[in-house]
């Protein structure tokens, strides 16, 4: 009790726009922990934000204290907060924040069930526990609602391709048989044709991309590129996808950030890919 | 086959072409001698280049791939060889050859048997265009030439360009010593951008820049490779004039002068062509590196200093190691796909070292 009382006298330095907040003081390197502790209601208590932040538009008013390669220790310290999100690979940070005596949340991206206890979890960190499992069961239900949507329909087989070498198929890089990826692909009724690997990320020769022979391809693009004509991909006439022409772009940076916005990828994912299950509108 | 000459095997034994003791015979002997050679490496390329299309990620059926009754469309035999492997291939013996003879004449012009073809400054400034054309450039399609070959190919002739430059401005002349000291300090100041616009850029792209400069084979069509080729034949015109003049520089400059030799001329000579074939090398399969200091060592150590059968030999040696280094990195971690120049440096390395402590 005193505790929090001498917490709450202390000076704040508060960015512009924030209200006087309850709870602990958060700063959060890590853009999909960052979308879930506004997702919970912890919004007003995120007192630092990191470079790569977008969402939710709030954001823009918060100091950036750097990301995962450039963390700045000076600024966290400044904003003197009582909770660090930080990625599991920041081992040195973890050890200068530990020195400092300030907690730490730690993460690491893994697959959707992931992301949901970990939404749950930071709610219950940062004092919002019941507006985090309510989140959680909302996210939940929302997945659920996708995957009922399209249950039934013939599943195609799907290359992810989260990157490759502008104009040409040289680097190019799909998701392979594990994390959020291709989890998200199960969800909008998909089989991925990387299933059986058992990595996040497959860099995709021509070797394999005609090996694998996708029904369809789906490229992610975190922002808008330019036009490619003609299509690189009509090197490869033989793969089905090429052949038919079910070679579907999807941009945004909800595919990026694995947090309360994956059931909006999930839903853009099948209406893709199913878009007749949509087509028939019943009242929601 | 000659003594192994070591690290000095630039310098040693150069053969004396003004020689007039024995000639006639000697050059029958050496004619013969260097016709076995190319045989023997022939035949080592010939089983490359048979070979690796041969296997890969996914086991294919070889007389299926060249069925013609069969529609091209319906034939994935055929498709993965002729679309994913064969251009793979072709790949790895362009760059590996290029590469190779472009170490020998690095070696040959700066006199040092640590001279590679990126001594000079030709990588980094391919990797830093390649680097600025994924980070900065929007997708940009000109036919057949994409961004970032484009931009690799510009960054490696400005750095060729700018190293030259400094090698003529001291004194009138073409100083091979400003050469290398110039070279290696481009190299480390475009390294430095390098990793300053790594630092400053996302995620996805400093991956793609690191998987870019492990170097990649997989060029996925023959138009890549046709370019290239059309690209090189300057650099090949050049390669076939040179190997009598290096015999004379390996001697020393003023030694090469008093016997005739154009000596500035060559270097110039030698520099463009080596820096555009590591240039075009580069563009195609990024800076796999290894083969430009192995390769010439090891054909060295097999064949003498004699370079007018270096050059074809490592040629020759250096296609077929670099498809070799290939298929084992197509094959090694089947279905996902090693790097091929880690494959370079960790079968190479450990060989040369082998050959290198060997009784002869």
């Amino acid at each position: 009790m005193l505790l929090a009382l001498i917490g709450a006298c202390r000076p704040r330095e508060a960015a512009k726009g924030t209200a006087l907040a309850q709870g602990p003081r958060v700063v959060s390197l890590v853009p999909a922990i960052t979308e879930m502790l506004f997702a919970v209601g912890a919004g007003p208590q995120v007192v630092g934000v990191s470079s790569f932040d977008k969402t939710p538009a709030e954001v823009a008013t918060r100091p950036r204290v750097g990301a995962l390669l450039d963390p700045d220790l000076e600024r966290i310290l400044s904003l003197k907060p009582d909770l660090v999100v930080t990625y599991g690979s920041q081992e040195a940070l973890h050890e200068q924040l530990a020195r400092a005596n300030i907690a730490t949340f730690t993460y690491r991206h893994g697959g959707i069930g992931d992301t949901l206890e970990t939404l749950e979890a930071i709610g219950a960190r940062t004092g919002h526990a019941d507006a985090g499992r309510e989140a959680t069961q909302v996210l939940r239900a929302q997945l659920t609602a996708v995957r009922m949507r399209v249950d039934g329909r013939p599943r195609p087989k799907v290359l992810l391709v989260f990157g490759r070498d502008p104009g040409s198929l040289r680097n190019v890089w799909a998701s392979g048989g594990t994390g959020f990826l291709h989890e998200l692909l199960d969800v909008a009724g998909a089989d991925n044709v990387f299933a059986d690997v058992d990595r996040e990320n497959v860099q995709a020769t021509s070797e394999l991309l005609l090996a694998r022979a996708p029904e369809v391809i789906v490229e992610l693009q975190a922002e808008t590129h330019a036009e490619e004509s003609p299509s690189p991909w009509l090197t490869l006439a033989g793969v089905p996808a090429v052949k038919s022409g079910r070679i579907i772009t999807l941009q945004g940076d909800q595919f990026v950030v694995p947090g309360p916005r994956l059931a909006g990828a999930a839903e853009a994912l099948a209406r893709a890919l199913h878009p007749d299950a949509w087509s028939t509108s019943p009242g929601r | 086959m000659t003594t192994p000459a070591g690290s000095g095997a630039v310098q040693a034994r150069a053969w004396d072409p003004h020689d007039p003791r024995r000639a006639a015979q000697a050059a029958s002997a050496r004619r013969r001698q260097a016709w076995r050679i190319y045989a023997v490496f022939g035949v080592l390329l010939l089983a490359a280049v048979v070979g690796a299309p041969l296997v890969g990620s996914t086991p294919i059926d070889l007389r299926a791939a060249l069925d013609r009754s069969r529609p091209f469309a319906e034939n994935l035999d055929a498709q993965i060889f002729f679309i994913a492997r064969l251009p793979r291939v072709l790949a790895a013996g362009l760059v590996g050859a290029t590469l190779a003879v472009a170490g020998v004449v690095m070696q040959a012009l700066l006199r040092n048997p640590l001279a590679t073809p990126f001594t000079l400054g030709v990588s980094s400034g391919s990797a830093l265009g390649a680097m600025l054309a994924l980070t900065f450039l929007p997708a940009w399609t000109g036919g057949a030439l994409t961004s970032v070959p484009l931009a690799s190919l510009a960054g490696a002739l400005g750095a060729v360009l700018i190293v030259y430059a400094l090698a003529q401005v001291r004194h009138r002349g073409f100083s091979t010593d400003v050469l290398l000291l110039a070279g290696v300090t481009l190299n480390a100041f475009f390294s430095a951008l390098i990793l300053l616009v790594q630092y400053l850029s996302d995620f996805t792209e400093t991956m793609r820049t690191l998987r870019w400069l492990m170097g990649d084979l997989d060029v996925a069509g023959y138009r890549p490779l046709l370019i290239a080729a059309v690209m090189l034949l300057p650099a090949i015109v050049a390669f076939a004039w040179l190997p009598r003049s290096l015999n004379a520089l390996a001697l020393g400059a003023e030694q090469a002068g008093t016997r005739g030799v154009p000596v500035v001329g060559v270097q110039r000579l030698a520099f463009f062509a080596a820096s555009l074939g590591t240039g075009v090398a580069v563009s195609l399969a990024g800076p796999i590196g290894f083969v430009g200091i192995i390769v010439p060592h090891l054909v060295r150590l097999l064949v003498g200093a004699d370079h007018r059968v270096v050059m074809p030999a490592s040629a020759l040696f250096g296609a077929a190691f670099l498809m070799a280094c290939d298929a084992v990195a197509r094959v090694v971690l089947s279905p996902v796909e090693l790097p091929v120049g880690v494959v370079t440096a960790v079968l190479g390395a450990p060989f040369f070292l082998w050959l290198l402590i060997r009784k002869p």
